[in-house]
């Protein structure tokens, strides 16, 4: 599994600085209407193939991985820095407030992800900053859980009493010597996490409220270009490889994260 | 037994409560009339009149909100914009075309991830278990709506085996079942196969094994026995997640459920659509769980003891 992870990493990486160099690997505006070149199967020019406005296909997906990838990243950020305060205090002051906090991690907990982020992202207008909210607003939860599981272990160990006998305050211990501690396992929750921020990313752009055309992301080429399945497999073929590629790598990554640090999430 | 059922039940208040909070604000936050957008626009002035009266709409904020509990817990969730039906008849007769789509992928899911599941942990470290993790993983990985489309393709457009989309009896059902149940054995598979692994380490294996049992028995009487609770527990949650899971596969299949409903509520800005559906699925997974969780209950005597002692 150890070479599973470092290839996944490797892909990532190339997935990664292709989209975000995107301008000089494709020579084609993404966005360019070309009417000379209408469903272009894959060729040396075009090697993803063109759709059915004539836009080259390879650099919308170099182009809808900088929006997919950055949302998802972003989204796991907000995430795991919310759920991580939020844990940090409700694992460490207890009492009510860590009651009434966990009331509410278990009710978003036991809300189904993808209608809950529809819900969320029906407030907002269309677009990449709504998938993130949509995202980080139930993702939090399991953070926080998590990481307040794991306050309760460190509350009462050596360090943080003797941090407590050098009168520093809760806040000190909290940030400067809790903190720290968390860091490892939020990354690997993250890691874990990622491959399904991806996939929800995808399908709330197939569901059309993600970025708005004629902006590519993966999921809103799939679903822009379906009709075209029988007579343009490679319109729909590659966004989607993109996604599951993608998504993979997180999860392989994620999975060898775990195994390597020996972590058992419930 | 009937003290933990209450208290199970009792703990559904605050989650319908949160779920309504949350599109209650969604109703508020939206631009427009709340009771327009309820009723939709084409309603009689005398219905408008009617749920402006029991919304309380020249009232305030909270007891506008139990207003719409109140009209909620009558089965009034609006009207749609564009065919001025009440929602939740429409959600009532779409409801049974989303549970044999459930119940579909559920037929397939079950048998393939225990088996693969078994297989992977019985051949622990092989290779056999090497190839399906990677599938398995791969399965987690797959956006219903992609490979749905290439099953589509390859099955009913060039194969014709299937018709590619529609509602109706078997032959519509077969392809959207598959797709759904495709991240299921992926879960399936490998919850399968970390049960099993932690329970062919216990003592009561090396002591079966000891005396000689078939591997067999040990298998299917100790081992399956002891895997079943947990295992139960996973495929019960799935299928809360499949009834919902359904809103990408129906699109694309064009299965006329309530996930269909819910696309083209969102396609159209239908927002009481939206919200009903959204109300509708949260029960509908939210009694789920708490069905599983009571069966547990019922099937694990360590956990009813453990209940009994608190």
């Amino acid at each position: 599994m150890r070479i599973a992870g470092k290839i996944s990493i490797a892909i990532l990486i190339l997935i990664s600085l292709l989209s975000l160099f995107a301008p000089f690997v494709s020579g084609y505006n993404p966005d360019k209407i070309n009417l000379d070149s209408l469903k272009e199967p894959p060729s040396f020019e075009h090697p993803f193939g063109t759709d059915n406005k004539g836009r080259d296909i390879f650099s919308r997906v170099l182009y809808g991985g900088r929006i997919s990838i950055s949302v998802a990243l972003t989204a796991a950020f907000f995430s795991m820095g919310i759920g991580l305060v939020v844990g940090l205090f409700s694992g460490y002051f207890g009492g009510k407030i860590d009651t009434a906090i966990m009331a509410l991690v278990d009710l978003i907990l036991s809300f189904p992800t993808l209608l809950l982020a529809i819900g969320v992202s029906i407030i907002f207008p269309p677009g990449i900053y709504t998938v993130m909210i949509a995202i980080a607003a139930v993702g939090w939860a399991s953070f926080a859980r998590l990481i307040r599981g794991y306050i309760l272990t460190l509350r009462e160990a050596p360090f943080v009493e003797a941090a407590r006998a050098l009168g520093c305050s809760d806040m000190r211990i909290l940030f400067v010597y809790l903190m720290p501690q968390c860091i490892p396992l939020s990354l690997v929750m993250m890691g874990l996490k990622l491959g399904g921020y991806i996939l929800t990313e995808a399908s709330l752009s197939f569901l059309g409220l993600g970025a708005q055309p004629p902006t590519a992301t993966w999921g809103s080429m799939i679903s822009a270009n379906r009709a075209y399945i029988s007579s343009a497999l490679w319109m729909v073929l590659f966004p989607g490889l993109m996604i599951a590629v993608t998504a993979l790598c997180f999860n392989t990554l994620g999975d060898t994260l775990r195994d390597r640090y020996g972590l058992h999430f419930h | 037994m009937n003290t933990y059922l209450l208290k199970r039940l009792f703990l559904l208040v605050p989650l319908l409560l949160g779920v309504t909070l949350l599109t209650f604000t969604l109703t508020k936050a939206l631009p427009g009339d709340p009771v327009l957008s309820m009723v939709g626009e084409r309603a009689q002035p005398e219905v408008i009149e009617k749920i402006r009266k029991e919304l309380g709409t020249d009232k305030n904020v909270f007891s506008q909100y139990l207003g719409y509990v109140g009209l909620m817990l009558k089965g009034e969730f609006g009207r749609s914009y564009y065919t001025n039906r009440k929602v939740f008849d429409d959600i009532l007769l779409k409801f049974p075309n989303t549970l044999k789509l459930a119940l579909g992928a559920m037929i397939i899911a079950i048998p393939v991830g225990l088996f693969l599941g078994f297989i992977s942990a019985y051949k622990k470290d092989t290779i056999t278990d090497r190839v399906i993790s990677s599938l398995s993983v791969t399965g987690l990985s797959l956006p219903v709506f992609w490979s749905g489309l290439l099953l589509m393709l390859f099955f009913s457009l060039k194969l014709k085996l299937f018709p590619p989309s529609g509602t109706g009896d078997i032959r519509f059902l077969i392809l959207p079942s598959i797709t759904l149940s495709l991240p299921a054995i992926a879960t399936l598979t490998r919850v399968t196969r970390t049960t099993l692994i932690e329970i062919y380490d216990m003592p009561f294996v090396a002591t079966a094994r000891a005396k000689g049992i078939t591997e067999l028995k040990i298998n299917f009487i100790h081992v399956f026995k002891n895997a079943f609770i947990p295992l139960v527990t996973v495929i019960g949650l799935d299928f809360g997640s499949y009834l919902n899971g359904a809103v990408l596969t129906e699109t694309i299949f064009g299965w006329d459920g309530i996930g269909r409903f819910t696309m083209e509520g969102i396609i159209k800005r239908d927002y009481p659509v939206i919200m009903g559906c959204i109300i509708v699925g949260t029960i509908i997974f939210v009694l789920i769980n708490l069905l599983v969780d009571v069966i547990y209950h019922y099937l694990d005597p360590r956990v009813r003891l453990h209940e009994n002692s608190r």
